[in-house]
């Protein structure tokens, strides 16, 4: 056992209003600079919809992340280091600008300074890029809240298998936000794809930086990172990345996106982990097991053999204290909520989901049917407006089970509670039925609905 | 075998990494670990680092008062993230941190912006001329005065207006400038010539009263703002006698079920949505109505999907399974208790005989009518009467005649012995038949329905209860009574069942049902924990007040009203200024003179931008009633003018004389001036301003708009105002309404007047098409460059703003602004205006016996001839004021006098403050000039703020509750008792939000920790509402609301625009397109009503203005997303791009409130003019029964009543354009 920390974060969909509160501080805070004009560290992408960069989950085409070789043995998709080394002036599976999008600013000052004329002043846009007049037609975030659905919602990368499931009607229509950012991954396919080995992950908290000084500028780690969660400044030609807020972290305050997430619905704590499983781990065969075979390489911080392994590699008492308390670690391996965003990449991604209910489809709501009635419990969950395969696409590798049972475990949870709220006896055969004491569920309840600064972090 | 990286090649290549690096490589190798020496993250480490973190907040139309650590690093603001310090609301639930949403988090990005306004701008054609003038008159007033009064010059720089050519100007000149024009404008006009636009005070309470005080000081007007958005639901008055009263945000964790109807809590309540989303995982149900998929359906347990504006008929046919299933089939003993003591259900109606056998509903029976000596009593006309369980009638404590007059103590809600019969069945007398009218026709026309109801006979009236008659507006039958009734739920033809409104809504009928059923039943269980939040969706339309009404029934009728967890929760434009007193004081000036000019800004538009010429019907399409009706041959101009002539509502400006002159007229001829006027009214020598809103000496001479963006945004109509008030390019397409429909009471102008304003001047930190239109634009502060105070109706804390940095460029306060400009004005005024006497002419107020000027809500128009003018009675009362221009300055800086000697008065309750005075001489100092408590700074308008108001201050808040129990007879002082001794002052506000005082300013409880909840203070202690019954009221017997047929809730359709003024029907197609309901929601990328320039917001959606439209309308006229459309109707143009999407309902287009014509905004098609903004396809249209006053709770009040600026019910024509866009 070689037990090392990871900051991880958890994101509860669920709660989460699309507000884009957490793009605009992280961009305020890093990135509204010149030569990441079009960078955004964090992003909330609207699902069913693209992504940003389009289509970034599209493996087939950027071949980002791992994979396993024919000999079943961990291997980057794009192809192993030389063939790197060989190929590093000409790199296809670069997105191009226009797959983020061309940043843009208007002149504004025409508005002040325009002189007597006909009509009333405008300000048009101008291209970041070439200073340019333009006509905008692609943004950071162009698809929000289902935009341009008929012409492009097809496009969705995740709906390849499961269209049949997803229809661009009015009567079924869906949606959800999925905000992202760096995955700070255990097994991170960037760092294994950086030829100047300028990607490192620091050792006490695992978060994953890129060498300012050491980079430069092969953009392998663009290609490489399957998330799209390095970017190029083309002002330094230097790659960039999400920091996890480290100078932020390092004196005791959450990153900026989780404290400025007016929905709360973001947590960060401390996980401990196997490093000496990682690797075995991030190589199971049967995709389908890669989500539980992360949750095993986590160690469960009050098992004394966890707690005198974690002394002798160095850790201080007080992170292993953090990591008992680790709210991450609760949603994770205790009440088993939250599931990893792509596993079936195998870069072991630490920034996990709780994915979201959804209100029942019509055809359920005319026929009288209650959805809190605790009889038709998980009834109603086949009856969810998001289908439970596309979520499974995002969270499981496609196997529907595990993300059933958070569904069934959030909807148990707000039956239970209804009890205790109008001063009924609880029931305690709502917990038992997911697997669950009553204690168990209440603690779930307090974690997700009441949330306290002091617990999200 | 252990699993191994790539292939061995690559295993042997990067094993030597460990030798070529002092960092640790993993065991696999695939992972490099680093310890120390990152010199490599200094550049993050110093991005991050900061000099120092500022508290501040964005003091816009925004209510969410977030409370925001502003970072400065080398004296520059750098960005922006929540406060999470909000004191705790209690360990068993969520908190308030963080509060804050992406456009406040960008909004820093103004600071530095190019777009950001650094110095004063006059446009240079008049700055020229004003220049050119002043060297040869060597006088800026007479200066003014020759430009002004120069037809062609006038023309000139109004024409000029928002076509560029603006040109920097220094303060000193750009403020001689606005003195000299509101000096000559007083002089030659009068000061009601004069008025200030600036919404929501809560926001930034100082920066709002800066201007408010100065108008109010000089008898300018004050325009509202919260009628004029339509944000006010007038349904809030009538039902409650109070004006928006909601649950804080945190309430909604109390309910245990929630309808989000209308309102789309995650747009337009981003800080407080996830109280909603928490909520659920407490067992509450969430329920959302909204007709497009909209952001918060995400959330909700259920979608229902009504076509645009039915909400009322869902609302209807769910109080009318409510009804059925909780009163009449099973009594419910928790609902019958609640809405027998709580509501005016008990209450008896009297019925009026129609001559052939039916009858109509008719006034409440008042004690005034009961046989015996009650008649005789005071106020007897305002005691409503009840029936007791042994059927004699009763009149009980609480209604509007305790309130007022020698019998304190009996107002208040204790029925003692009383148990109220709600209905009058089992009485002697045979039950009559009721013809109600319903508008459910095609065309939204009365029709009528013929329903029974149960009487008793009193004295020589027929009355029955307003219960029984809400059981016949409903439709639920009970045996043995005469009339049509619903067979069934399913019964589509009778309203108001689930069938009936399915065919209306496209609601499930089942669904509806249900929907009403589960809301009940957990409203029984809980004992109220049952809430409707509701938003600009269902309150924007013509008929909100209808629509608002039939949710408030469903609140009240289940006992949630003034309970935690329960009740209606409006949250559109509502503000809160909780430390209300202070603020009143400051802004309205009242400590120096009373009362001030308030108008009512739709009017005032309505009639200012010539909007009113282009109505060609009259406002008896809306009636109930029969040819005949009072409304015949009248237009909605005409009631305008009869409701100010009859003292209803304000108007302004006043008369078509200077009211200088008027006084000075009365003093000659040595009478006071209210008789004067009187006298000259009646001759017909003077004539009520809005009489004849064309003539120039009726025209809005000076506009000074600050914190709001009025032609970029509000201007409902905003075409109309570029024509009528500006005189500049428009793209108003319609025509004006033929003779025979034109008012008959206004003069008629053959030719409409163009450009009658003479000056438009702006404060603002950033362009807007306000000051882009404007004559003088100043450069203001942004909100991270001030001190100022900030509360809201969301939470319970009061928190400040603080400088980050200091006004940067030339930039000032709107605190710094005002003053500049009084001093200005006053060293100009001392001269040429000196001491003048004012006549103002105020309409009859709530909360003051004014309430009971016209008992049983008849009509009588002395101008008609139905009365004499009686200032205070059937006119406005005619109000003598003193104005010293020449000390307007000094009386800015200093609370005036008439404190000491009249207290400040909030809804009914007069607050003593010479302690509070004391108080603030000390810590504030004392102004030199007059020797007065000095406000000079705007800290020390904050201190007088939070001393002079008792939600701040608990000594106060006491006080008013000791008045209050003299006059309820309850005991209610206990409930401040515990802050007492507390005072909040601003260094409080400064260190953290902090918690308000319960006080008899508002209606709902804070005492113990407790969330706010509106009204609890009426149900816990007895205090009546203040209403004409003192409870909450569901009958209205007003004439006018009888001539719309709205005594009660009922469903009406939104405005048949087809019908109004021939557009095409709404999914006509045709050449130039396709017609469809355009709608103009909350917008997610910019604050409200202004912001939409942010580049970060633009560069999260779509960069410029856009319309959202459903695939099957696009598909029809061939458009794909992001295409260029052109939107047209009579109203206006607009070009925007599309936003192709199948969450939206065919047959209604979006386009987000708030989309100025500034940022990439081309040329049109339809008339080669800059395309116009979301306001330019809408106009007013005002609701008669708005104008009401003068009786009860029917009675005006600054933001509490009024004609709504609607903007909902109207369609347009929308096509796909040439995609080459000329600029």
């Amino acid at each position: 056992m070689r037990v090392m920390a990871q900051m991880a974060m958890v994101m509860n969909l669920d709660k989460c209003i699309g507000c884009h509160t957490c793009s605009v501080t992280c961009k305020q805070a890093w990135t509204n600079r010149s030569g990441v004009e079009y960078v955004w560290f964090n992003n909330v992408e609207t699902r069913p919809g693209q992504g940003y960069p389009r289509r970034y989950e599209d493996q087939e085409k950027w071949k980002g992340g791992w994979t396993l070789n024919r000999r079943g043995r961990l291997a980057l998709k794009g192809g192993g280091r030389i063939k790197k080394l060989f190929s590093i002036f000409s790199n296809p599976k670069m997105p191009a600008i226009a797959d983020y999008y061309e940043p843009w600013t208007y002149d504004y000052e025409n508005l002040t300074n325009a002189p007597l004329q006909e009509h009333t002043p405008v300000a048009r846009p101008k291209s970041l890029l070439t200073g340019e007049d333009m006509k905008i037609s692609w943004s950071a975030n162009w698809d929000d809240n289902l935009g341009g659905s008929p012409d492009h919602g097809d496009k969705d990368v995740l709906l390849k298998g499961i269209a049949d499931k997803v229809k661009f009607e009015f009567e079924q229509t869906f949606m959800f936000y999925l905000p992202r950012i760096c995955e700070h991954c255990l097994n991170p396919s960037c760092a294994a794809s950086c030829p100047s080995g300028a990607i490192y992950k620091r050792a006490e908290d695992g978060i994953v930086l890129v060498d300012q000084d050491r980079c430069r500028g092969w953009r392998m780690c663009v290609s490489g990172c399957p998330y799209k969660k390095i970017y190029f400044n083309h002002r330094t030609g230097k790659a960039e990345k999400c920091t996890f807020c480290f100078p932020r972290i390092e004196v005791g305050i959450p990153t900026v996106c989780s404290e400025t997430c007016v929905g709360r619905l973001r947590y960060i704590g401390l996980m401990l982990y196997d490093a000496d499983r990682v690797l075995d781990a991030a190589s199971t065969e049967d995709e389908h097991g890669l989500y539980e075979a992360q949750r095993d390489v986590f160690l469960d911080p009050s098992d004394p053999a966890v707690i005198a392994a974690a002394e002798q590699a160095g850790i201080p008492r007080d992170w292993i204290e953090a990591a008992q308390r680790s709210p991450v670690y609760a949603l994770i391996n205790r009440f088993k909520v939250a599931l990893p965003l792509h596993p079936e990449y195998r870069t072991m991604p630490m920034v996990w989901y709780i994915p979201p209910l959804s209100p029942v489809v019509d055809v359920v709501r005319d026929t009288g049917y209650d959805a809190e009635d605790k009889g038709n419990l998980f009834a109603a969950i086949e009856a969810l407006r998001i289908p439970i395969d596309y979520l499974a696409q995002l969270f499981t590798a496609g196997d529907p089970a595990p993300v059933d049972l958070v569904l069934r475990r959030l909807a148990a949870m707000r039956s239970y509670m209804r009890d205790i709220n109008l001063g009924r006896d609880p029931d305690e055969s709502i917990p038992a039925a997911v697997g669950l004491t009553g204690q168990e569920m209440y603690d779930m309840y307090r974690l997700l609905a009441l949330a306290k600064y002091d617990e999200r972090y | 075998m252990p699993s191994r990286l790539d292939d061995p090649l690559t295993d042997a290549l990067v094993g030597t990494r460990r030798f070529f690096t002092k960092a640790e490589v993993s065991a696999d190798h695939r992972t490099l670990f680093q310890i120390g020496g990152r010199q490599s993250d200094v550049f993050y480490r110093d991005r991050w680092s900061h000099d120092k973190v500022v508290r501040s907040t964005h003091g816009v139309n925004c209510t969410g008062s977030c409370s925001w650590k502003v970072y400065v690093k080398d004296g520059i603001i750098t960005w922006e993230a929540q406060q999470t310090d909000y004191p705790s609301v209690g360990p068993d639930r969520p908190e308030y941190e963080p509060r804050g949403c992406p456009r406040g988090a960008a909004f820093s990005w103004y600071t530095y912006s190019p777009t950001r306004v650094r110095y004063p701008y006059v446009r240079g054609v008049l700055l020229n001329m004003y220049r050119e003038a002043k060297g040869r008159l060597k006088d800026p007033v007479a200066a003014w005065a020759d430009i002004t009064g120069d037809p062609e010059k006038a023309r000139k720089y109004k024409s000029a207006r928002g076509r560029g050519g603006l040109v920097r100007a220094s303060w000193d000149e750009a403020t001689e400038m606005i003195a000299a024009a509101h000096v000559h404008t007083i002089k030659a006009y009068g000061p009601d010539r004069l008025a200030g636009f600036s919404p929501i005070p809560a926001m930034s309470m100082v920066s709002h009263a800066a201007g408010a005080r100065f108008y109010n000081l000089l008898g300018g007007a004050m325009l509202s703002f919260y009628d004029w958005y339509a944000d006010l639901p007038v349904a809030s008055p009538q039902m409650f006698g109070d004006q928006t009263d909601v649950p804080e945000s945190g309430d909604w964790w109390d309910a245990g079920y929630l309808i989000m109807w209308g309102s789309n809590l995650p747009v337009t309540r981003t800080p407080d949505a996830h109280w909603m989303a928490e909520a659920r995982y407490r067992g509450q149900k969430v329920i959302a109505v909204a007709p497009d998929y909209a952001d918060n359906v995400k959330f909700a347990d259920e979608w229902l999907a009504p076509a645009p504006g039915t909400d009322g008929a869902l609302a209807m046919a769910m109080g009318h399974v409510v009804l059925k299933e909780f009163f009449v089939d099973r009594q419910t003993p928790h609902f019958a208790d609640y809405v027998a003591k709580y509501t005016d259900l008990p209450f008896l109606v009297t019925l009026d005989d129609a001559g052939d056998g039916t009858y109509r509903p008719g006034k409440q029976l008042t004690a005034a009518q009961l046989p015996g000596a009650l008649a005789d009593t005071e106020n007897a006309a305002f005691k409503t009467v009840l029936l007791d369980h042994d059927g004699m009638p009763v009149v009980p404590n609480g209604s509007l005649g305790f309130r007022y007059g020698e019998t304190a103590g009996k107002w208040n809600l204790d029925l003692g012995d009383v148990r109220p019969r709600l209905s009058a069945d089992g009485g002697s007398d045979a039950p009559v038949t009721v013809v109600l009218p319903r508008f459910d026709t095609p065309t939204g026309e009365a029709a009528e329905m013929r329903r029974g109801v149960p009487v008793r006979r009193i004295g020589d009236h027929l009355v029955t209860t307003v219960y029984d008659l809400m059981l016949a507006q409903y439709g639920v039958a009970r045996p043995g009574l005469p009339g049509t009734w619903p067979t069934g739920y399913d019964d589509a033809d009778e309203p108001y069942t689930p069938a009936w409104q399915e065919t209306i809504t496209g609601v499930p009928g089942q669904a509806a049902a249900r929907i009403a059923r589960e809301f009940a039943t957990n409203a029984e269980e809980t004992r109220g924990r049952s809430m409707i939040i509701m938003g600009a969706g269902t309150n924007h339309w013509f008929h909100s007040d209808t629509i608002y009404r039939s949710f408030l029934m469903l609140t009240t009728i289940t006992g949630c009203q003034g309970v935690n967890g329960g009740g209606w929760g409006h949250y559109v434009g509502q503000e809160k200024v909780r430390p209300i007193t202070g603020y009143s004081v400051l802004g309205t000036a009242s400590d120096w003179s009373r009362p001030g000019r308030q108008m009512i800004q739709t009017a005032y538009w309505y009639l200012h931008t010539d909007q009113y010429r282009y109505d060609p019907f009259s406002a008896a399409t809306l009636t109930a009633s029969k040819a005949g009706g009072s409304f015949t041959g009248r237009s909605t101009a005409d009631l305008i003018a009869s409701s100010a002539r009859m003292g209803w509502m304000p108007s302004v400006p006043h008369f078509n004389r200077n009211p200088l002159e008027l006084a000075d007229e009365a003093a000659a001829a040595g009478v006071p001036v209210g008789e004067h006027v009187v006298g000259k009214l009646k001759s017909g020598e003077l004539r009520f301003a809005c009489e004849d809103p064309d003539a120039p000496e009726n025209f809005p001479r000076v506009l000074t708009i600050w914190r709001a963006n009025l032609l970029g945004s509000s201007a409902k109509g905003n075409e109309y105002f570029l024509r009528h008030l500006l005189g500049t390019d428009h793209g108003v397409r319609a025509t004006e309404a033929p003779a025979g429909a034109r008012p008959t009471d206004l003069e008629w102008h053959e030719e409409a007047p163009t450009g009658k304003l003479d000056l438009l001047l702006t404060m603002d930190f950033r362009m807007t098409s306000t000051t882009i239109y404007s004559d003088i634009v100043l450069p203001a502060a942004t909100w991270y460059e001030k001190h100022d105070l900030n509360t809201t109706d969301m939470h319970p804390f009061v928190h400040s703003f603080n400088p980050a940095i200091a006004p940067p460029w030339q930039t000032r306060t709107d605190w710094d602004t005002f003053l500049t400009i009084a001093r200005a004005f006053s060293a100009m005024a001392a001269s040429h205006l000196g001491t003048r006497m004012d006549v103002v002419a105020a309409p009859l107020l709530h909360d003051t016996p004014d309430e009971m000027a016209n008992p049983y809500g008849r009509v009588a128009d002395w101008k008609r001839g139905e009365c004499e003018p009686i200032p205070g009675k059937t006119m406005p009362k005619l109000v003598p004021v003193e104005r010293d221009y020449g000390a307007i300055a000094d009386k800015m800086v200093s609370l005036g006098p008439l404190l000491d000697t009249l207290g400040a008065t909030t809804k009914g309750v007069t607050f003593q403050v010479g302690k509070e005075l004391d108080y603030l001489r000390q810590k504030n100092g004392v102004h030199a000039a007059n020797g007065r408590p000095s406000i000079a700074r705007d800290v020390d308008a904050c201190e007088a703020i939070l001393a002079l108001s008792g939600t701040t201050n608990g000594h106060l808040a006491t006080q008013g509750f000791r008045q209050l129990e003299a006059l309820t007879g309850m005991k209610l002082a206990d409930l401040s008792a515990e802050h007492e001794g507390k005072q909040i002052t601003f260094a409080d506000t400064q260190s953290r939000p902090t918690p308000v005082i319960t006080s008899p300013e508002w209606s709902g409880s804070e005492s113990g920790g407790r969330r706010y909840s509106p009204f609890v203070i009426n149900v816990e202690r007895l205090k009546p509402w203040h209403t004409l019954s003192g409870r909450q009221s569901f009958y209205l017997d007003h004439d006018w609301m009888a001539e719309l047929g709205e005594w009660m809730p009922i469903y009406r359709p939104p405005l048949n625009m087809h019908a109004l003024f021939g557009e095409p029907k709404v999914g006509d197609q045709g050449e130039l397109g396709i017609t469809v309901r355009y709608l103009t929601p909350h917008n997610k990328w910019s604050i409200h009503s202004e912001y939409q320039d942010n580049l970060f917001m633009l560069s999260l959606s779509r960069g410029g203005q856009n319309i959202w439209m459903s695939k099957e309308d696009a598909a029809k006229i061939g458009v794909h997303d992001n295409d260029w459309i052109e939107a047209v109707n009579r109203n206006g143009v607009v070009v925007a791009r599309a936003i192709v999407s199948h969450r939206m309902p065919e047959g209604t287009v979006y386009m987000h409130h708030a989309q100025d014509r500034l940022i990439d905004v081309p040329r049109t098609e339809t008339n080669g003019r800059r395309g116009g903004i979301h306001n330019s396809l809408t106009r007013l249209l005002i609701k008669p029964t708005h104008l009401i006053g003068g009786y009860a709770q029917l009675s005006f009040a600054f933001n509490y009543l009024g004609p709504t600026g609607n903007q909902r019910d109207e369609v347009t024509v929308i096509r796909r354009r040439n995609q080459e866009v000329e600029y």
